[in-house]
């Protein structure tokens, strides 16, 4: 088994809901409650659930973009929360990158390529403008751009090539854990595949570890070693990639596989091989009692309405559901 | 076999910009049968969403413009009707459903009175009856509680709600041809199924022909009985939906299927095709997916590979396949 480079415990994240001029809390949106995992040592955790299920929350929590509510967050044996400022800045803020999604929007269009993949370094590292550049050059070689183009603007790159530039700047720094939020889903079919090899390379080549989140079971499977399932701010299954995929418990799993899977036509009129889930999600402000899912549960019991399941361990999975306790 | 509602011929849309004449559809031609599904699949800019702008002709005149081709409407050329008859026919005949419900829906109507609209434009009812003609799109599009959604406001909906209220007004004057341009797109994993079931069923209840654009395969294989695949303006190859996936005949069908990761199929490394789809400015000379083709000859590079007809459903225009 593999190091524990980061591992999650517990966290939670409650956002007050406030209403009239003394903006009184009238109630708390759950939006992350009570979440545990942990990444492995150059090995990627996949964060999937469908939006408004906590899943960015935790990405923002673990980039201390958001405070916890309550819970840890452990980096290398230590909780990130006793570092001090200046630890942060030295050991903690350059090991975690992220790439977002939308490579339009995640990149000042006045800046050069030069620029924004080297920021980081001129921030964080007291070098002179020309070993910069070097260093830039030699990231974007990374990443199968040719260092030639530092010199222009993003506007010049199509979107697989401006992914790669938000890769090669979230490698600026040598980073452990890179945090990938929806890495391939603003980019078109053929070029997605271009850039989740790069991400497996890179990841060979580096020993990097990746949390990507996704809604894409397809893309997960491809990306990653474990999976955690999220559903209305909880996990409600989590375990090694192959066996989840190959054998999924929680009926929430299942709808998304079903969901997710290539049907032709003709398989699809044969219902029992197809899960389609009814109704919402529920809102986060005031989740079902009982299992959260169960309003929309394929094999809801009585049980489900009126009592919390518990986090069971069944192999390497585990699944938070009755029908396994 | 049932009717051809629609039937595309040797369809050329072009942009005229300062930089020259875009060719945004360049030579497209398929049909749709009464209670099918047309699927149009392809990567963004290769002109699946100005091929349905150009059925509904709601291009951005006078910069964009069909140039050439024929779009016949159960016998009529669309390309030949007046501004006004045309006008009659959006709504009525043909309609169409967008990617994002929010920006296709008025956030300050109600559902009931964007869905009346088209009700009472198009269908000359008495006053008393259009609302019992809402509430039934609505129901058709099973929506939950109609009578008090049509009171409501698109933000009091969820985004799936949203979506299929945007599918009742595209249904409310049972159209003979549905235009679908990444209607799911938008939507989570779970109520994007919700919605392809939905579209089965309304399909199998008006017999509606429905050309879905996508870039999805997995929505293609669910719900579309044949499928375009369209690369830079023109359509390289189009077969019965289970042929694009289990015998594509096109290098670049193949390619795109083999690039997407399957949940059933593990591989180390998923296969992708080198390079980017060319500027519909400076088209490669012959085949335009001949730069990256990893099979192409000499041939692709000086001649346009003609569309060979493989049977009445299969057709692919690729010099390796004779």
């Amino acid at each position: 088994m593999a190091d524990v480079l980061l591992e999650v415990r517990n966290i939670v994240k409650h956002y007050p809901v406030t209403r009239g001029l003394l903006q009184r809390t009238v109630g708390w949106v759950r939006a992350v409650d009570g979440v545990s995992f942990t990444v492995e040592d150059g090995k990627t955790l996949s964060l999937v659930g469908e939006s408004g299920a906590g899943k960015t929350t935790i990405a923002k929590q673990i980039l201390l973009l958001e405070k916890l509510t309550s819970g840890n967050i452990i980096f290398q044996g230590k909780d990130i929360y006793k570092y001090s400022a200046a630890e942060l800045k030295r050991d903690y803020r350059p090991k975690v990158q992220t790439v977002q999604q939308n490579p339009w929007s995640s990149m000042n269009p006045r800046m050069r390529v030069r620029d924004v993949v080297g920021e980081p370094i001129f921030v964080n590292a007291k070098l002179a403008k020309k070993e910069v550049y070097e260093n830039v050059g030699k990231l974007l070689n990374q990443v199968g751009i040719d260092p030639e183009g530092m010199n222009r603007y993003p506007h010049e790159f199509s979107g697989g090539q401006r992914q790669r530039i938000a890769v090669a700047r979230a490698m600026a720094l040598h980073p452990e854990l890179l945090i990938l939020d929806e890495p391939v889903s603003a980019l078109d079919v053929s070029i997605r595949a271009q850039i989740m090899n790069l991400l497996k390379d890179l990841q060979t080549e580096f020993n990097l570890s990746y949390i990507v989140i996704a809604h894409n079971l397809a893309t997960v499977r491809y990306m990653s070693h474990s999976v955690a399932i999220m559903y209305l701010g909880q996990l409600v299954e989590y375990g090694e990639s192959e066996a989840l995929f190959n054998n999924p418990l929680h009926p929430y799993t299942k709808a998304l596989i079903s969901a997710s899977q290539l049907t032709l036509p003709e398989d699809a009129k044969d219902s029992s091989k197809q899960i389609i889930l009814s109704g919402e999600m529920p809102s986060p402000l005031n989740p079902p009692a009982g299992c959260r899912f169960h309003t929309r549960c394929t094999e809801v019991m009585d049980i489900c309405s009126k009592e919390i399941p518990e986090m069971k361990t069944i192999g390497t999975q585990q699944v938070k559901c009755h029908h396994y306790t | 076999m049932s009717n051809i509602v629609l039937q595309v011929e040797d369809l050329h849309t072009s942009f005229f910009t300062r930089a020259g004449e875009v060719k945004a559809v360049d030579g497209v031609s398929f049909f749709v049968r009464e209670g099918e599904t047309f699927g149009i699949v392809g990567e963004s800019g290769c002109g699946k969403s100005v091929t349905g702008l150009s059925i509904l002709r709601l291009l951005p005149e006078p910069s964009g413009q069909v140039t050439k081709g024929k779009i016949i409407l159960e016998g009529k050329n669309l390309l030949e009707l007046s501004k006004k008859t045309m006008r009659a026919y959006r709504g009525k005949m043909i309609s169409m459903i967008l990617q994002d419900p929010m920006t296709s829906l008025n956030p300050v109507y109600t559902i009931g009175d964007q869905i009346s609209e088209s009700v009472r434009l198009h269908q000359d009812l008495p006053e008393n009856m259009v609302e019992g003609e809402v509430i039934s799109a609505l129901r058709l599009l099973r929506i939950p509680d109609p009578e008090v959604r049509t009171r409501e406001y698109p933000f009091q909906l969820s985004g799936g709600m949203r979506q299929r209220v945007v599918g009742a007004i595209a249904m409310s004057c049972r159209p003979r041809l549905l235009i679908a341009d990444e209607p799911t797109t938008a939507l989570d994993a779970t109520i994007q199924a919700q919605y392809l079931a939905l579209f089965e069923d309304i399909q199998v209840k008006t017999n509606v022909a429905i050309i879905f654009i996508t870039h999805d395969f997995g929505v293609i294989s669910r719900i579309c009985d044949r499928v375009g695949v369209m690369y830079a303006g023109k359509i390289l190859e189009t077969a019965p939906t289970r042929d694009i996936f289990k015998a594509p005949k096109h290098p670049y069908t193949a390619a795109l299927i083999s690039s997407v990761p399957q949940l059933d199929k593990k591989d180390e490394k998923l296969f992708s095709i080198e390079g980017q789809p060319p500027s519909l400015l400076h088209l490669p000379p012959g085949c335009r997916f001949q730069p990256r083709c990893t099979v192409a000859m000499d041939i692709c590079k000086e001649q346009e590979p003609p569309e060979v007809k493989l049977d009445e459903n299969h057709s692919v225009s690729c010099w390796r396949v004779k």
